[in-house]
Formats: C-alpha cells, sequence, structure tokens
C-alpha cells in the first residue's frame, strides 16, 4: 500500500501545483513572444536599413533640389537621426499603431495598410478553412479506408506537395479562369460575397500544397493509432468501430495533426505574397512588394512587422492551445 | 461436458516482409468453465498469438488453420455484431503493458466506463458508481478522484489493478490475461495477483494465464501448458509440473529458476538460444538444445504423447526418461546421463 500512498502524495502535489504552473507557463510563452517580438523588430529595420537604395533619393526623384529643400525633407522623414533615435522612434510609433507616414502615399502608414489588410486576410483565412476542411477530409479518408483510392490520394498529394505555389495558381487561372470561365481572373472585387468570389481561386491555390501536406500528415498519424496499443484493447473489449475511430483514433490523431496544421497555416503568410501578386488582390503583400520597388521604407518596414508578428503570434497561440489540451503535458487540468 | 474453451489443431501464420511465418503449430487446449489454465514458455514462443488468436485480435492477413470453439461456437465464424458481443461479453484481455494499453489523453473513468455504457448501454451515473465500486474492490483507495485522472498520474501497478477492474466489469467468462504482472515489481506482482484470483472466484471465471515464471504458474493454476517454438510440448496439473516435469525443456526451465534457499553448485541456463516457430528444425523443435537428444528426435515432429493420467508430451523418449529429468543438473552427470539414457535406449530395441 505504500506505492499507493507515495503516488496519491505525488498526485495531490501536481495537482496543487497545477494552476500556479499553468499561469507560469502562459506567461513564460508570452515573455518569449515579446521577446521575439523585439528581435525581429530589430531585424525588420535593419534589414531595412542596410538595404541598398535611399529614401532620399527617391523622394527628390532624381531632380536637383537645394539644400534647404533636402533638409525639409530630411527632417519631415526623420532621416538624419542617429540609426538607433530613428529605430526607437519607429518602435515607439509601432506600438502605439504609428507606422508613420508612406512616402508614396503621403498618407499615414497605419491608414495604407488598414486599406489593404481585410483582402490579405480573407485570402489567409479562406486558404486556412480550406487546408483544414480539405487536409483532414483526406487524411481521414486515406487513414481509415486503406484501399487502391487512398493511395492514390496520397500519391496525388506527395505530387501536389513538388508544384510550387506560382505554378499551381497559373494552372488554376488558365483551367478555371480562362477556360471554364468559374472564376475572375484577377481583383478583389467589392466587399462581401464577391469578394469571397475573386478570393476563391486565390485562396485554393494557396492552400493546395498544404492540403497535401496535412492530409498525407494525418493520414499517416491516424494510420498510426490504428495499430496502438490502446486501440487494440478497445476492439478487445467490442466496442462499436465508429465508437473507436472517434473517441481512441481521431482524438488521438488531432492533437499532433491540429498543431502541424496550425504552423502550416502560419507559413501561408509568406506564400500569401506571391499569390496577391498573381491575382492582382490589393492586400498586403502586394502592397509589398511595390513599396520595395519604390524604396517606400516605412510601409515596408510596417509590412514586414505585421506579417512577423502574425506568424508569431499564430504559433504561440497553437503551442499553448495543445500545452492546454493534452492532459501529459501536465497543465489545465479542470479537475477540482 | 463441453470445455468453455476449446483450441484444436490451432496453426497460425503472420505476414512478414511479404511471406508467412509460422507463429504456431497445432496447438491444442481445453479449458473449462471457472478454471485456471497456465500458457509458459519463454518469449517468443507463441504465448501472446495464443490468446490474441482467441479474442480474434490477430494481425491483418494472418493465415489461421484450425479450431477455436467457445462455448461450442467457432470463434473464427463470428462476425460482425455476433464477434462484437463475444469479444464485449465472454472473453476479456488483461494485456502485459497496461500503460500502453490504455489511451494516454483519456481518463481513467473513461476507461473504465466506456464499455459499460457503449456495449450494455449503462447510464454514465450508473456506470460510475460501479466503476468506483470495483476499483475499491481492487484495493485502489479514493476512487472517485482516480476516475478524474489520467494513465500518466497512475504507477504501473496501480494501472494494471485498474486494467484488472475495467477487465472483469463486464463480467466476462473467460479472462486472457497476457503477463499481467511481468512488468511489475515483486510486490505488486503478488498484490496484483492476488486481486485477480479473487476476482476470479468472486465472479467464477475461468482465466487463461500467461507467464513465464514456471513457479506462478504452479500456485495459481489448475492445469499448465508449456510452448516451445509454437507448439504445445507438454501439459499437465500445474502442481506436479516443477517436480516431475514431462518434458526437458520444462525440466531445463525448472533447473534454470533460481531457487530461494536453495544453493546450486552453479547456476544452470538453458544452453543455446530459443527458437521461434518459423526457424524450428524439423523433428523436435527442442532437440538443438536438449541434453537427451537422439538422432530419432530429429527425424519426425514427435506427436502429443499421453503419459498416463498424469499430462501429455511432445517427447518421444519421455517412457525412458519419465522421472529423471531433474535427477542430473551438473556437468559431470550429463554425459553419464546420456550414457545411461543410450544404454536404456539400446536396452529397448
Ligand atoms: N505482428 C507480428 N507479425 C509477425 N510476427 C509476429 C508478430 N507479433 C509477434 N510475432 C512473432 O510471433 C512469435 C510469437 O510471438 P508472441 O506470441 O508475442 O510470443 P510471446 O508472447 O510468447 O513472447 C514471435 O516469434 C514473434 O516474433
Ligand atoms: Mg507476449
Amino acid at each position: 500500500m505504500s506505492e499507493t500512498t507515495v503516488v496519491a502524495a505525488q498526485a495531490v502535489a501536481r495537482k496543487r501545483g497545477s494552476g500556479r504552473q499553468t499561469v507560469r507557463f502562459v506567461l513564460g510563452r508570452i515573455g518569449g513572444l515579446l521577446a521575439t517580438l523585439f528581435v525581429a523588430s530589430l531585424v525588420v529595420f535593419g534589414a531595412l536599413y542596410a538595404a541598398p537604395g535611399n529614401p532620399l533619393s527617391f523622394l527628390t526623384q532624381g531632380r536637383s533640389m537645394t539644400p534647404e529643400a533636402i533638409a525639409v525633407l530630411e527632417a519631415q522623414y526623420h532621416l538624419d537621426d542617429p540609426v538607433w533615435l530613428q529605430y526607437l522612434r519607429w518602435l515607439g510609433g509601432a506600438l502605439t499603431g504609428d507606422f508613420g507616414t508612406s512616402i508614396i502615399y503621403n498618407q499615414p502608414v497605419s491608414q495604407v495598410l488598414a486599406a489593404r489588410a481585410p483582402a490579405s486576410a480573407l485570402l489567409i483565412m479562406m486558404a486556412a478553412i480550406i487546408v483544414l476542411l480539405a487536409g483532414l477530409a483526406v487524411g481521414a479518408y486515406a487513414g481509415l479506408k486503406p484501399g487502391l483510392l487512398s493511395r492514390s490520394m496520397m500519391a496525388g498529394a506527395t505530387a501536389v506537395m513538388a508544384v510550387p505555389t506560382f505554378v499551381a495558381a497559373v494552372v488554376l487561372i488558365l483551367v478555371f479562369a480562362v477556360q471554364l470561365g468559374w472564376f475572375p481572373v484577377f481583383g478583389a472585387g467589392t466587399p462581401g460575397l464577391d469578394a469571397v468570389h475573386h478570393t476563391t481561386l486565390p485562396a485554393i491555390a494557396l492552400a493546395l500544397a498544404s492540403v497535401a501536406f496535412v492530409g498525407r500528415l494525418s493520414q499517416a498519424a491516424i494510420r498510426q493509432e490504428l495499430s496502438a496499443d490502446h486501440v487494440q484493447t478497445a476492439i478487445s473489449r467490442g466496442l462499436p468501430r465508429r465508437f473507436i475511430v472517434q473517441r481512441h483514433v481521431i482524438r488521438n490523431a488531432a492533437m499532433p495533426v491540429l498543431t502541424v496544421a496550425g504552423l502550416t497555416i502560419a507559413g501561408l503568410i509568406a506564400a500569401s505574397v506571391v499569390i496577391e501578386q498573381v491575382f492582382q488582390l490589393g492586400g498586403l503583400g502586394q502592397l509589398l512588394v511595390s513599396s520595395v520597388q519604390q524604396k517606400d521604407f516605412p510601409v515596408v518596414q510596417a509590412i514586414c512587422l505585421v506579417y512577423v508578428a502574425a506568424f508569431i503570434v499564430l504559433n504561440t497561440v497553437i503551442d499553448l492551445a495543445y500545452a492546454l489540451l493534452d492532459p501529459r503535458i501536465g497543465l489545465g487540468r479542470r479537475t477540482s | 461436458m463441453t470445455a468453455l474453451l476449446n483450441v484444436n489443431g490451432l496453426t497460425v501464420k503472420l505476414p512478414v516482409m511479404g511471406e508467412l511465418r509460422t507463429v504456431l503449430r497445432d496447438v491444442d487446449l481445453e479449458l473449462e468453465a471457472g478454471k485456471t489454465l497456465g500458457l509458459v514458455g519463454e518469449s517468443g514462443s507463441g504465448k501472446s498469438m495464443t490468446v490474441r488468436t482467441i479474442a480474434r485480435l490477430l494481425p491483418d492477413g494472418a493465415d489461421v488453420k484450425g479450431h477455436v470453439r467457445f462455448d461450442g461456437a467457432e470463434v473464427f465464424d463470428l462476425r460482425g455484431e455476433a464477434l462484437r458481443r463475444y469479444r464485449a461479453g465472454d472473453v476479456s484481455m488483461v494485456f502485459q503493458d497496461a500503460r500502453a494499453h490504455t489511451n494516454p489523453v483519456r481518463r481513467m473513468g473513461d476507461f473504465l466506463t466506456e464499455a459499460l455504457c457503449t456495449n450494455d448501454r449503462m447510464p454514465r451515473r450508473a456506470a460510475e458508481a460501479k466503476a468506483i465500486q470495483l476499483l475499491a474492490d481492487v484495493g485502489i483507495s479514493d476512487p472517485e478522484r482516480r476516475l478524474r485522472q489520467y494513465p500518466h498520474e497512475l504507477s504501473g501497478g496501480l494501472l494494471q489493478r485498474v486494467m484488472i477492474a475495467a477487465s472483469v466489469a463486464v463480467r466476462p467468462r473467460l479472462i486472457l490475461a497476457d503477463e499481467p504482472t511481468t512488468a511489475l515489481d515483486v510486490t505488486t506482482q503478488a498484490e496484483v495477483m492476488s486481486i485477480l484470483a479473487r476476482m476470479q472466484a468472486e465472479y467464477g471465471m475461468a482465466v487463461l494465464f500467461i507467464t513465464h515464471d514456471l513457479e506462478l504458474a504452479g500456485a495459481v493454476c489448475d492445469d499448465t501448458i508449456v510452448l516451445y517454438a509454437g507448439q504445445v510440448v507438454e501439459r499437465q496439473r500445474s502442481t506436479q509440473l516443477h517436480r516431475d516435469p514431462l518434458h526437458p525443456y520444462t525440466a531445463a526451465l525448472v533447473q534454470a529458476r533460481p531457487e530461494i534457499g536453495h544453493r546450486a553448485r552453479r547456476l544452470p541456463a538453458i544452453p543455446g538460444h530459443p527458437t521461434t516457430a518459423y526457424e524450428a528444425p524439423g523433428g523436435c523443435a527442442f532437440a538443438p538444445r536438449c541434453r537427451f537428444a537422439q538422432d530419432a528426435c530429429r527425424r519426425a515432429v514427435p506427436s502429443l504423447l499421453q503419459i498416463g493420467e498424469q499430462g501429455s508430451t511432445r517427447c518421444i523418449r519421455m517412457p525412458d526418461l519419465h522421472g529423471r529429468l531433474l535427477a542430473t543438473t551438473g556437468a559431470g552427470d550429463e554425459a553419464s546421463d546420456h550414457q545411461r539414457a543410450d544404454a536404456a535406449e539400446e536396452a529397448t530395441r
């Protein structure tokens, strides 16, 4: 019986510590998030500062200007301050949502961004939904119903994963927009259903490789779970197959799959720049490309920071969700 | 009266890298309601495969010949709903590795009640009350709290007790216990065994008990079967097994066992390597390791030989050797034993 008492004591100790432990864990992750964001802001700012090309020469557009006029411009855009001061000013502004003034549009950067963000958000959200629905459906089917169809699906997924996003986009445009005429070739449409219609093809192009990846991944996870010893136990108890699949196979396979799927979706942010460009969606990605070309530094910095922040925040949220959902990590137990 | 479980001429082949490998050969066994049958043998001898065949848990692509009859019905004819009912109500497994065999992300309460709620349509509250009762029965303190815990929060011994509680919860007629105590330390082992024995007596269940511990088999089983390379090599009453073995392999196991209070001149280990059914040579599978082996042993696979009322053996030399298997342990005696055996063989010609 001594063993029972030891285990009981350990369990009690663990449960007592559990609440505090969870808080410490969450705070730790948020601290990590802030540190990463800080480093990212340094990199974003530094990279653009070191990049070739001088915003001043772009502002003057090659015209010769009087030193007084140049001084006015420099003062307006704070180009004559030391680097660290420029960084601190930029960071301080960014924290309050003020990213400075766009050199090209002569408008606050935040306004420029706010006008473009919805198109990007819609694209990434639709792609994420497609990745989750289609990827998990393909994986679940192939995992649970082995056979010729499943094998073909997995072979197809392997092939699709090798197709670059850009090529997928062009092929989709040729087939579904040009030949079949089901979708517009480019443009973001007007807000509402029209925007969804315009964004469908881009979202599919963006999601395609990830659908294949998540499909393969969830198929493998389900196959592995199906042959797990604890599933043998469930089978040996004569439980209905549907019950076993839902409670033991899918439930257990879901956690690792959703984590990786989440990271994949976070990765869509980078790929969305290409897609926006191809489909001329007029979102942040397209703005990023044109701003880089036009040396609109404040805009480039802001978009990079927004993208990096979105990626890091998404990562942290997935991390936290996984830790809170998996009882083995020993956090977030809801036992009283 | 027909036995509760009747296995007859069971031969099982499993697919390994595109070919079928034999894991069980012509296995016969019989178990009556309420009795305990021991199944002993070295690891790889096919003990787990035997019970998995009985529970219809063989891997895909397994090739099975022979019969498994439960209560007169052919187990391999069971399909769909009938198979589910057989697994749900008639036989129940206790697995060796309780940790691997419980879902790590579900609570013990779910583990204990899922079969009751799903198969027997018991209301959740009633099932939980029953689970609490069962946990108390197997000596687990604070059962209410245990129901809310996850497998990783329980020790191996506790988890195995929960496993046993879950198995008896559905009141099966046969428990298939696959080395339920091998992974546990000695004290916990004894506790778990006594719980299993008590549950069996209380509910009148038959138990097919796998172990590689001859002494344990002798203590808890009515009859014991010894498996070697996928074959039954001996069967007799458990109490006799270590006093008067009927097969040289069993005798070797008895001698290999370190006995407390018995100072052996040297610790006898069985020479040679265990053979799997797949690699077994023609003739007697144990012959390469047997100190009594003769040419005749290697010629043909021996069939089971009845030794009076005592039991049966797959050793063709048993009529000569009976009673002398444990007589010699030292290396020096071995040669003389061989000579004596040979002399006996000469005499019978
Ligand atoms: N899934 C499998 N596929 C093929 N061979 C297997 C499989 N599982 C076990 N075996 C083989 O079957 C034989 C018997 O295994 P098992 O019944 O587990 O032995 P035991 O329980 O007596 O240790 C071994 O030789 C083992 O290698
Ligand atoms: Mg085994």
